[in-house]
């Protein structure tokens, strides 16, 4: 997970002789300047291509955006058109609306008929706005009320991915562990069931999913000896039907009959146990604080799991089941179809719980029904999601932890001279723990049939010990320094052709791209940056087509709907923080590059181009 | 002694301007409210008791702003100017000023009493025994015991225990002390003041053995000075602590005896404690 803590004792000499050579080369990268245009999406749009699965198409349903990945297969994809690469040049602010609370803003604003709804970092207050009336005013307030009688004991920072509709309720998590349903007309509580313990370190952050009757959730706080899972909620009562440990024995991780994997290393009993040392998966980590998708057809949910915990990897060799990976689970039972690690033994912070967009597309002569998943550990993957075999797996971000991955047996191939130990000091370790991709949410193109993503271009080093001294107890750490990639930017914004594993253009950005991404029928992406530029792009070549300067960086999500009066709007939503942005949301000091596991060394400037902010921004065409 | 002199002056001046109060200053602490034997919210912990003493040594009136010390606590608290000191901080911790220290202790092994001691992770032993130990999760790093342990190859038979524990509980550093008495683990490797504390609460009696130095772990110390933190900033205020600390000293050993706080200084001596 984001936010893990390291210690503090680098001399601030050896800090600056660090920092001085990647400001440097951060003035010199370029920006925004697409590269390597093509027009490969365009002849392809006629031959056989990648395609949304038919129970992601929404046509005729984009007057809402009810949930933040528009629909259960995640494709963040919107067929309106009125806003187009032709006109978005005119595209200006109709409506703005303060959250209240200046930490980061990752959420999707929803809306579905006349109301616009919008969830807060912690006191994750609830929103609803009138879609109406002129500046979309505020209808109702719903302020769960979040516990923190002890202060400092929530292991992340505070942000919430958002909200979901479904049949008259708009469901959510609180940072306190909570999964809470409200009356989405008149913002009356409907139920709230307490999912976990903050005084364990267990917290909640995800945007929850509907699968049928289900609301889909799970915990985040992987670093703090919790124990990850995912459960399933009644959508009418609130009442826990299922609940699947992401560590420990088969009838607790829900593995049973029905569990079929792919490739050998997954088959055995209570793997969940014998792939740690003695009752090390008790703390195990394995949460799910990311993405779940649906497939209604197959009647599966994909979702994928955190890092092991604890985050240094000395104390617990093996492959660490069922840690940084993905499970494809029976919605109804949460009984495990598949499962497939993406990281085993992870050693650098790689968690699984990036999205996996379910899309078909043309596999050595057959159309496959496949997920797509950006991982952290820095490929792109697709899995046949019906059995959990491997397609392939692409390098998306420059990769110096790992050499490749081996089709035949789906395992990862690690680098051994760049992995981390108690007495050996490595250097260039690309990706950083925060990954290729965090938890920034790409988009899928139904049109071009092409993936959009927000990506970092991060590497770290590890340096010498220091001493940490928490809870009383002292010990010595391992410093993390990040730093940015090669070519000395620091995010990417690509175009990514799924077949062929080939990236088709990227955009330079300085800072990581933090923000989800949004693509519509109209070949406009939309993206927001760090240093608070809300952007429109060409989704065929990358071309800067529009941007608007925010108040505050932008790591939201953004969304696009036909409101009450028939217009194409776009929101997004900005407020830095998150666990990249936490040097200005947190007010974090930055000659401590350490701090926020090493991000803040790799953010120092960041305090030089945006403050703190959290406001809803609402555009439309004039 | 000189350093009285202050304290006079001030009752003095006090009195004079009709101040009710006595104190003329407020000795500001940020102290975690739930973390025997270190600190505790009902004033119950060593370091609110040494704290206590440092006012009286300064005339000031003691007020605590509580916060759980895991990640961001200085940043929180310290840092963000709620309070002027905090307790006990290994000296040289970049974010913060540091007095002399005024204990040094070592991660100990705790056994059930009259087993033979575990003296150095070279023990053969250890292949053997269930081991505790205590887990840092968020860091790139763990505790020294667990570094080594894993070093030597001691893992299967390992089990951890995280130091921020169940908040909700009482004590949420003390099961791993509880596993050794109840036979969870047949040995624990446990920071010295914690070990100490727990150890002397059991009903099953155990013993101590701290864990030696060893040239060959020169990267994993098991001994650490403890000193007490001011802001980078208030120098003044170190040395005026530092000079508190001194006069007071013999009352400070006193308290860490009588939390059992195993010593590497000298000044209590470690070994079976029943």
């Amino acid at each position: 997970m984001r936010y893990l803590r390291v210690i503090r004792n680098t001399s601030i000499a050896a800090l600056a002789a660090l920092a001085a050579p990647i400001a440097a080369l951060a003035q010199d990268a370029p920006t925004e300047q697409p590269t390597s245009p093509n027009n490969q999406q365009r002849s392809q749009q006629s031959a056989n291509k990648p395609v949304a699965p038919a129970f992601a198409e929404s046509e005729g349903d984009d007057a809402s955006w009810s949930m933040p990945g528009k629909n259960t297969a995640l494709t963040r994809y919107s067929t309106l058109d009125e806003i187009n690469a032709g006109n978005v040049k005119d595209l200006r602010p109709v409506s703005t609306f303060s959250l209240g609370v200046n930490r980061g803003q990752e959420a999707a604003p929803l809306v579905v008929g006349d109301t616009l709804y919008v969830v807060a970092p912690f006191p994750n207050t609830l929103f609803a706005l009138d879609l109406t009336k002129p500046g979309n005013p505020l209808k109702w307030r719903y302020d769960p009320a979040p516990a923190m009688a002890a202060q400092g004991v929530a292991c992340c920072d505070v942000v919430n991915r958002g909200p979901i509709y479904s049949d008259g309720k708009v469901f959510f998590n609180t940072l306190d562990a909570h999964t809470i349903a409200v009356d989405a007309e008149t913002g009356e509580e409907v139920w709230r069931t307490k999912m976990g313990e903050i005084e364990k370190g267990e917290t909640m952050t995800m945007a929850p999913l509907i699968a049928g009757d289900k609301v889909i959730v799970g915990n985040s706080g992987g670093e703090m000896g919790v124990r990850g899972w995912a459960a399933a909620l009644d959508q009418s009562s609130g009442e826990v039907v299922w609940k699947a440990y992401s560590t420990g024995p088969d009838a607790e991780v829900l593995i049973g009959e029905e569990f079929e994997p792919a490739y050998e290393q997954y088959r055995g009993k209570d793997l969940g146990v014998s792939s740690w040392p003695t009752d090390m998966w008790k703390q195990g980590g394995g949460t799910v604080w990311g993405w779940v998708s649906y497939d209604p057809e197959l009647n599966l949910i994909y979702y994928g799991t955190s890092n092991p915990g604890p985050w240094n990897s000395t104390m617990r060799p093996g492959d660490n089941l069922w840690t940084a990976g993905i499970f494809a689970r029976d919605a109804d039972t949460g009984q495990a179809r598949w499962f497939y690690q993406f990281s085993p033994h992870d050693m650098s912070d790689y968690d699984g719980v990036n999205e996996a967009i379910l899309i078909d597309i043309p596999w050595e002569g057959e159309q496959r029904k496949v997920l797509v998943h950006p991982d952290r550990n820095g490929y792109i993957y697709v899995i046949d999601r019906t059995t959990g075999k491997l397609l392939s797996a692409e390098p998306y971000h420059h990769i110096t932890s790992s050499k490749g991955v081996d089709l035949e047996s789906g395992r990862l191939i690690y680098n051994e001279e760049k992995e981390p130990s108690g007495d050996k000091f490595v250097k260039d370790v690309c990706p950083a723990p925060p990954g290729a991709k965090d938890w920034q949410p790409a988009a899928f193109s139904h049109k071009t049939g092409h993936l959009y993503i927000p990506h970092n271009n991060l590497c770290m080093d590890m340096k010498e010990t220091a001493v940490g001294y928490i809870s009383g107890t002292p010990y010595v750490g391992a410093e993390v320094l990040m730093k940015a990639g090669p070519g000395g930017h620091r995010g990417e914004f690509s175009a990514w052709n799924v077949v062929a594993g080939k990236e088709l253009w990227t955009i330079k950005e300085r800072f990581p791209v933090w923000s989800g991404a949004v693509v519509t029928a109209g070949d406009v992406v939309f993206y927001g940056t760090m240093d608070g530029w809300f952007k429109a792009v060409d989704a065929g070549s990358g071309e800067e087509l529009w941007k608007f300067k925010t108040s505050s960086g932008i790591i939201g999500q953004p969304t696009t709907w036909r409101g009450p009066d028939g217009k194409q709007y776009v929101a997004i939503l900005d407020g830095v923080g998150g666990w990249s942005g936490a040097i200005v949301a947190g007010g974090l000091d930055k000659r401590d590059g350490t701090a926020a596991l090493g991000f803040v060394n790799a953010m120092k400037d960041l305090p030089e181009y945006t403050t703190k902010g959290g406001t809803l921004y609402v555009f439309a065409l004039p | 002694m000189s350093s009285r002199f202050p304290r006079i002056v001030g009752v003095v001046i006090a009195a004079v301007a009709g101040v009710a109060s006595a104190h003329a200053r407020e000795l500001r602490v940020c102290a975690d409210p739930n973390n025997l034997p270190f600190s505790a919210k009902n004033g119950s912990g060593f370091e609110n008791r040494i704290a206590a003493l440092l006012a009286d040594e300064l005339d000031a009136k003691l007020a605590y702003t509580w916060w759980a010390q895991r990640r961001g606590f200085l940043r929180n608290t310290l840092n963000a100017g709620k309070c002027d000191v905090v307790m006990g901080y290994p000296p040289n911790y970049q974010l913060l000023r540091s007095t002399r220290p005024y204990y040094r202790s070592s991660y100990v092994f705790v056994q059930r009493a009259g087993e033979e001691p575990i003296t150095s992770f070279d023990d053969p032993a250890l292949k053997r025994r269930k081991i505790g130990v205590q887990l840092v999760g968020d860091d790139g790093s763990n505790t020294p015991p667990v570094q080594i342990l894993a070093k030597h190859g001691i893992v299967e038979n390992v089990r951890g225990y995280m130091v921020y524990g169940d908040y909700r509980s009482k004590a949420p550093l003390s099961p791993i002390i509880e596993a050794v008495a109840t036979g969870d683990v047949d040995v624990a490797v446990v920071w010295g003041p914690t070990a100490g504390y727990f150890a002397a609460e059991s009903e099953v009696p155990l013993s101590l053995t701290p864990v030696l130095f060893d040239p060959t772990i020169l990267t994993q110390p098991m001994t650490y000075d403890i000193a007490v933190g001011v802001r980078r900033s208030d120098v003044e205020l170190a040395d005026e602590i530092d000079r508190a600390l001194r006069v007071r000293r013999d009352e400070v050993d006193a308290i860490l005896a009588a939390f059992h706080v195993p010593r590497t200084d000298g000044a209590a001596r470690i070994g079976g404690l029943r």
